[in-house]
């Protein structure tokens, strides 16, 4: 017993030097270094397209690297790929399991992948030899719900589950590679760096954890949010994480000094977040919330410049294209909608 | 009740060993950081299209419609 309490003093001792590192490089705040830059003007995105035909809630959604293409998800049990330009729908796969809670579109645009209560991504080939969308590979192997997925390329994708761990799959076998262990709550969400080595998970212990792919190692972790983190996303840059959580706020955390530098929050709002995204340049941040708005946040300047409003429901999901030219949310309503 | 303690014993050892390495990463200045978050805000600004707004004949999303006087 008395290794044990060795063991606990040591770990308490460790989280000390942790927090007092990072107050050691805190020589200014992002405040003080942004004070002279002015506050973005007003930002009014409209509605440009509604893409009608779920049938239920929807859960997630995915652009593909087209900007063009998107994947849906929705609990009417059918992943969606749609022409966002046109809104017709390119395809539309019925699933095995309706309790879908994420979907993801391969870099390639060859395939798409979902999950959710079945506790198994499933990859489903767009390219197939005659025309039909079929099941390629069901990765089952953690033991709680899918909460997301990433594709790495054709051949690799992380999942994050409920489980409280992360996978690296080697999609061709159908096999786990790599067990991202440590968070101590469900899983919520994960997001891969621009440089595909690293990737953050947000989660139910409220932190969010940085971890190296190749060396399946946990670098760092973020916390002080006061709820469960449900969304998250790398800054453009790669050198920062957003993340949004029920306490109804989001937070930045910048990776090099290794601490959160801003907070993104209002006292009108009182509500989770369940969706954040980040604008081309980093310099908006659009998230999502339960009240069924979307707000826009002046990244560097923490205040609100613009909202969303369009939506009869939660906004579950948000992604904003590659190319930056729209954002697209996708809400409890059955509807998505496409904006700038 | 021993193999708690061993499991116990065993998931303290792994935190300690994590917390022993995120202690000891290196840690660049906040100022240096929020410089570079500046400037990457800065000088991606004018590409960025939900920021700078898209114009009409630009926006994929909204064809430009063509006006007819008869």
């Amino acid at each position: 017993m008395g290794e044990m309490e060795q063991l606990r003093k040591e770990a308490e001792s460790l989280k000390d030097e942790i927090t007092a590192a990072r107050k050691a490089v805190q020589d200014l705040t992002l405040q003080d270094h942004v004070a002279g830059t002015a506050v973005v003007g007003r930002v009014q995105l409209k509605t440009r397209k509604t893409l009608r035909g779920h049938l239920a809630k929807i859960y997630a959604m995915h652009w593909g690297t087209d900007s063009k293409l998107c994947v849906s998800a929705s609990q009417d049990g059918k992943l969606i790929v749609w022409d966002s330009y046109s809104t017709n729908k390119v395809h539309a796969i019925p699933l095995k399991s309706s309790w879908v809670m994420t979907c993801s579109y391969a870099p390639s645009g060859n395939m798409v992948a979902c999950g959710g209560l079945d506790n198994m991504c499933s990859i489903y080939n767009l390219k197939g030899k005659d025309g039909n969308v079929k099941v390629m590979r069901e990765l089952a192997a953690h033991t709680g719900y899918l909460s997301c997925c990433r594709f790495l390329s054709d051949t690799e994708i992380i999942t994050s589950s409920g489980d409280c761990t992360c996978l690296l799959w080697d999609i061709e076998t159908g096999t786990e590679k790599t067990v991202f262990a440590g968070h101590l709550g469900d899983c919520m969400s994960l997001a891969v760096s621009p440089d595909f080595n690293t990737f953050i998970s947000g989660a139910c212990d409220f932190t969010a954890k940085l971890w190296d792919i190749r060396e399946g190692q946990c670098r760092q972790t973020f916390g002080g949010h006061e709820s469960d983190i449900n969304a998250i996303g790398f800054f453009p840059n790669g050198n920062a994480v957003i993340t949004g959580s029920d306490d109804a706020s989001c937070k930045l955390y910048d990776l090099r000094s290794d601490q959160e530098l801003i907070t993104y929050q209002d006292s009108s709002i009182m509500c989770g977040v369940t969706s954040i995204a980040p604008s081309l340049s980093g310099r908006l941040i659009l998230a999502g919330y339960d009240d069924f708005n979307c707000n826009i946040w002046d990244s560097l300047k923490a205040e609100r410049v613009g909202v969303l409003s369009g939506h009869d429901n939660r906004v579950s999901c948000i992604g904003v294209t590659p190319d930056g030219m729209a954002c697209c949310t996708g809400s409890w309503d059955s509807f998505l909608k496409i904006w700038n | 009740m021993s193999n708690n303690s061993a499991g116990g014993m065993m998931s303290l050892q792994k935190s300690v060993k994590q917390l022993r390495f995120e202690a000891g990463i290196r840690r660049i200045k906040v100022s240096q950081a929020a410089a570079d978050l500046k400037t990457f805000c800065l000088q991606n600004a004018h590409k960025d299209p939900l920021l700078m707004g898209v114009p009409s004949s630009d926006n994929p999303f909204r064809p430009p419609k063509s006006c007819a006087l008869f």
